[in-house]
């Protein structure tokens, strides 16, 4: 709740709260067990005002039922600030804690395309649940006796390989209509998931030229599916160690290394240095097409703290971060509008 | 030896207690609702705020039934917000074990008890029904005989789950650099389970919650349903709220723990109860009648009549006189998602007694549907409520109740200044939290270290 809370006295747009099901790591000099991430989100809510909230969601091993109403329910909770970042998990360890399907070994960083596929699918369900209940199916209708017009109700009739869902959800449309979906992609099929099914993409560019490349790829990809490239926000992952100047962050980042053995290596970028240093690059990177960054903190609180108190001023004293808060949710805070319901068109008819 | 009275507010749900038409009803899915009861019950020194769960919408004639309140929120997202507005209060949800997973069903509901600090309890139900499998991506897998099995052994497995810590693992020594001792790193949340349903190993993910593993709820009526609260509950939420039914089901369950080496006091048996209350019994039952022809509209009440006949009955005449045909007691096609119509085991039977009574005291559809469904369990002045209560668990025809209201939010407003006081000045209820967990208030001892 206070890394939340620092979070938000930051202004910062929203936080992601990592999850899997699995333990962590075996070794002794590790953080090992960890809490439901929409739980805390949820945990979270009533105590913050407006930071967005982006629980992980493993899609491989849950219902995408149960996840669509407790993502529209976080939603209810925080007055539209929920998100949900959906993860696809291959790993034959994570499988066995389910026992109902039985996964081979893979190489690092290799997802295979059913999972992905999977996880399409699901997001399409979780989707179609949230519009399933019109905005304005609640009556109350005391002459006629209708609680609801259930011409207003849909069923979303999804069908296909990996599970069918009848609808329409238990839960109302929530406030944003469609809570944020967000993905982290490093390449190919990732990035069409992005494209054609996420709100927010996370990507993890090398450079400004790798960046620039990385948004062509996905917007051209949105655009391949039918879909306005604009709507896809993308987020440039970097893992930050942060000093006072340069020496000082290095020194930092070396002595961590030293206290556990080895370098640490991340799939993002990894920054260490002054949060000036890190406000070019940002400007940089944004330039070359990024809507955002979602920043990694190196050590919780000492890099967020950082990131809050020293990186934000200097990125407002350039223009180019807000400087107040106002209130909103989270898919306005991305300049997303809020959509109608799918099924809403298709008036008077009961599908 | 006076007992304690153990009181629990229950969000009301789906049914048609609910007087959603009353002007001061508000919603039934804005987190504020959900704060404003939990907040009331907390105030009272409630045990706990109870939540049910409905996995697909109620459908009746092939269509989604749309007389009572529809739509409810996700039971552990909104049970962790609760957290965060209330600091005591047990906060007890309904998740079922057909539908889920028992790795993530443990891991949620020990997220929520570390959450909470301890707070968290867990009412298992069972279903197996096709219908609603449907939104699910197993379907209408279990047979109903499977059932309880399968219930069985999904909360042993998470037993086991949450007793794959011990609780003294974690060190977080900022000198050494260890954060869990040896061989707690190696050990710590394994576990290994094999049966019929679940084949699952690894290690379980969330380290040992304040209470070692949720309150357990059971709230089935049937012969297994009471043998498995026997066996493996805290408590039992039960429909049995008069003093005969009570105290039948009350001596039977508890006579049935001695053969899994228990006490009676390790199974509480908390009934389901709503109340009208009044500045006098006159007035209060005055009021009762009001809200039971609002909670039994025409519609209504041919629906509860279509419930038990199994047949579209919409030609019929609410203020009219019951149909001559008879039910049809064929398989059940006319409702479904509604647990409340297998009650209804000899159809014809109930059918021919509601006959006799409508015909006897000339009573239409409507009005008969009023006096045999759902009267209120306690109706008066506050100390008329505050005595029958304390009558009813004085004579062990329960340990407390689950109380709901039948206006959303504000309906246990009244009950907590005026009725409750007069249960404390009884010495019949507590006038504050003595412990910190749910274990503590339902007076359940800790659970040891496994």
């Amino acid at each position: 709740m206070d890394v939340v809370a620092e979070a938000e006295r930051g202004l910062l747009d929203f936080v992601t709260i990592e999850d899997g099901f699995g333990l962590q790591s075996d070794r002794a000099d590790r953080v090992a067990g960890r809490l439901d991430s929409v739980l805390i989100a949820a945990r979270v809510a009533p105590v913050t005002q407006h930071i967005g909230l982006v629980p992980t969601v493993v899609v491989t091993h849950t219902e995408p039922f149960h996840a669509s109403k407790a993502i529209a329910t976080l939603d209810y909770v925080s007055g539209g600030r929920a998100g949900v970042r959906v993860r696809a998990s291959p790993s034959p360890a994570e499988a066995a804690l389910f026992g109902r399907r039985v996964f081979a070994a893979a190489g690092r960083g290799e997802l295979p395309p059913s999972l992905i596929a999977e996880a399409a699918d699901y997001v399409e369900v979780i989707r179609r649940l949230w519009d399933s209940w019109e905005d304005d199916a609640e009556i109350r209708d005391a002459a006629t006796g209708r609680f609801i017009d259930r011409a207003r109700l849909h069923y979303i009739d999804f069908a296909g390989p990996y599970f069918s869902v009848r609808g329409p959800s238990i839960t109302p449309r929530p406030p944003q209509g469609q809570p944020v979906v967000s993905a982290l992609g490093h390449g190919g099929l990732p990035y069409r998931l992005i494209a054609t099914a996420a709100d927010v993409g996370y990507v993890t560019p090398r450079d400004a030229g790798h960046a620039r490349a990385i948004v062509a790829e996905i917007r051209a990809a949105a655009e391949g599916a039918g879909r306005d490239p604009q709507t896809v926000r993308l987020f440039g992952d970097l893992a930050v160690f942060l000093g006072g100047s340069a020496v000082a962050a290095a020194a930092r980042k070396a002595r961590l290394d030293e206290r556990a053995g080895s370098t640490y290596t991340s799939d993002a970028t990894v920054f260490t240095g002054t949060p000036e240093r890190l406000a070019d690059l940002l400007a940089e990177w944004h330039r070359a097409g990024l809507s955002g960054f979602r920043l990694r903190p190196g050590v919780i609180p000492d890099d967020l703290e950082a990131i809050t108190r020293a990186l934000v001023p200097e990125l407002q004293r350039r223009g180019l971060f807000r400087t107040s808060c106002p209130p909103g949710t989270l898919r306005a805070r991305l300049g997303l509008p809020r959509p109608a319901s799918r099924y809403a068109a298709v008036e008077g008819s009961r599908t | 030896m006076t007992k304690q009275i153990h009181l629990a507010a229950h969000f009301p749900g789906v049914n048609n207690t609910t007087v959603w038409s009353d002007p001061r009803s508000g919603s039934h899915i804005e987190f504020g609702s959900f704060a404003h009861l939990a907040r009331t019950a907390e105030r009272a020194k409630f045990d706990f705020l109870f939540l049910a769960e409905g996995l697909r919408l109620r459908e009746q004639n092939g269509q989604i039934y749309d007389l009572d309140v529809v739509g409810r929120p996700d039971t552990f997202t909104v049970l962790a917000a609760l957290a965060a507005v209330t600091s005591r209060l047990g906060l007890a949800g309904t998740i079922n074990s057909t539908f889920n997973e028992p790795y993530e069903v443990a891991r949620q509901f020990a997220t929520l008890d570390h959450l909470s600090g301890g707070r968290a309890a867990w009412n298992v139900v069972t279903s197996w029904d096709a219908f609603t499998g449907e939104n699910f991506r197993r379907g209408g897998f279990l047979p109903q005989e499977a059932r309880y099995e399968r219930a069985r052994t999904f909360l042993k497995t998470t037993w086991e789950l949450f007793d794959s810590w011990r609780g003294e693992e974690i060190l977080a020594d900022k000198e050494s650099g260890a954060f869990l001792g040896e061989p707690s790193a190696a050990r710590a949340g394994r576990f290994e389970h094999s049966d019929a349903h679940f084949d699952i190993a690894g290690r379980f993910s969330v380290p040992r919650s304040p209470q070692g593993r949720p309150v357990i709820f059971q709230a089935g009526d049937s012969e297994e349903g009471r043998e498995f609260a026997a066996s493996s509950a805290d408590a039992i939420f039960s429909r049995h709220g008069t003093l005969d039914e009570g105290r039948a089901f009350y001596a039977d369950v508890k006579g049935r723990l001695a053969r899994y080496g228990r006490l009676p006091s390790q199974l509480l048996i908390l009934p389901a109860a709503t109340f009208v209350l009044g500045d006098t019994d006159a007035e209060a039952a005055e009021l009762a009648r009001l809200v039971r022809r609002q909670q039994v509209s025409g519609q209504t009440a041919i629906a509860f009549l279509e419930q038990l006949w199994n047949r579209d009955l919409s030609g019929y005449d609410p203020d009219g006189p019951l149909p001559d045909i008879d039910p049809d007691p064929g398989e059940h096609t006319v409702a479904q998602g509604r647990a409340s119509v297998r009650m209804y085991t000899d159809p014809l039977a109930v059918a021919a007694r509601w006959r006799a009574r409508a015909e006897a005291e000339k009573l239409s559809i409507r009005e008969l549907i009023i006096e045999v469904t759902g009267r209120q369990t306690f109706v008066g002045a506050p100390a008329t409520v505050a005595a029958q209560i304390n009558d009813l668990v004085q004579a062990d025809a329960s340990d407390g109740f689950i109380l709901v209201p039948h206006i959303t939010p504000g309906g246990l407003d009244e009950f907590a200044e005026e009725v409750v006081p007069l249960l404390q000045e009884r010495g019949v209820f507590r006038t504050d939290y003595q412990g910190s967990t749910l274990r503590d208030h339902l007076g359940l001892d800790p659970l040891p270290a496994p």
